[in-house]
């Protein structure tokens, strides 16, 4: 069981949380002009990184609130939680290959 | 003919005023369970960002409003509890609610914000003794120990895989507020879970 720290909330059981999937993935601006395989790209193809990975999580049972976690995919150590909208912490980005 | 609206608790099914008149409480009673009977509740969400929406809200409510996992006010008379940092939950005794209602709708409208009944879809579920927070425990993936949280201090988390926001009204006291749907459910589990210490129900709870 992971003991996750919610931003809002402070550490909360796993059991609390769901999981949303790779972060930061933008919406295309224009996606008629893009090719099937490019918006296929979009849709269902994320990274499957062994090592910190950029995920987004939601505190389901508790303040309901989204937010961002970088989570080690090979140890499950959480790096770091921050805020939606704001960019990862400097600290571990040295530590994650972005797209 | 018209149906008149029979307004009842959502555990009133269970007869739980019979039952306490034939189980007295006594020395052995580890843990004693009730329900606060029709409590009205309160959704309101909004942006604290804005210095002057705080205090239109105390102006209205009489008690500040608190930060997440906290509440404010005595959880006998109007209480809020912080459900999350744009969310809190107004508790008001029975009936005091729709005044308290209009009145935020009329002073909180110039913000951005949401004011929502809530009470008839809750039910509030007192949980205390000696053994309250063992009982608690069992079911509730939060950490209980006083050290981390004590009096006046709430959450939104799990009871034995149902949704619930718990706040802990006294050293050994707790308010268990479930959704109706949901109530029955924790209210049997709850008792099956207390069974070890000693449980007693207690009615007439306001």
């Amino acid at each position: 069981m992971l003991l996750i720290p919610c931003p809002y909330c402070g550490e909360r059981e796993e059991s609390e949380f769901h999981q949303g999937g790779e972060a930061h993935i933008e919406r295309p601006k224009d996606p008629n002009k893009m090719t099937d395989e490019e918006w296929a790209d979009y849709l269902f193809f994320r990274d499957n990184r062994k090592g910190v990975y950029l995920e987004r999580w939601v505190h389901r049972h508790g303040c309901r609130r989204w937010f961002n976690v970088a989570r080690d995919t090979a140890t499950n150590q959480i790096v770091a939680v921050y805020k939606m909208g704001s960019k990862p912490p400097k600290s571990i980005t040295s530590r994650v290959t972005m797209k | 003919m018209a149906n008149t609206y029979l307004r009842q608790t959502p555990l009133a099914h269970l007869h739980l005023d019979a039952r306490a008149a034939n189980e007295a409480a006594d020395a052995t009673t580890g843990v004693h369970i009730g329900e606060r009977l029709l409590l009205g509740m309160i959704n309101l969400r909004g942006q604290r960002s804005n210095p002057d929406f705080g205090p239109a809200v105390k102006k209205v409510v009489g008690a500040a409003l608190p930060d997440v996992n906290k509440t404010s006010g005595k959880p006998e008379g109007v209480h809020v509890l912080g459900l999350g940092p744009d969310e809190w939950l107004i508790i008001t005794p029975t009936g005091e609610e729709a005044d308290i209602h209009a009145n935020l709708e009329k002073v909180v409208g110039e913000f951005h914000t949401a004011v929502t009944l809530t009470g008839e879809s809750m039910t509030v579920i007192r949980l205390a003794g000696a053994h309250a927070r063992d009982t608690l425990a069992k079911g509730c993936p939060v950490d209980m120990h006083p050290r981390v949280f004590g009096p006046g201090q709430c959450a939104q988390t799990i009871l034995a895989r149902a949704d619930m926001t718990m706040h802990q009204t006294a050293d050994d006291a707790y308010d268990i507020i479930v959704r109706r749907s949901f109530a029955e459910y924790v209210w049997t589990w709850l008792e099956d879970a207390a069974r070890e210490y000693g449980v007693r129900v207690i009615t007439g709870l306001r």
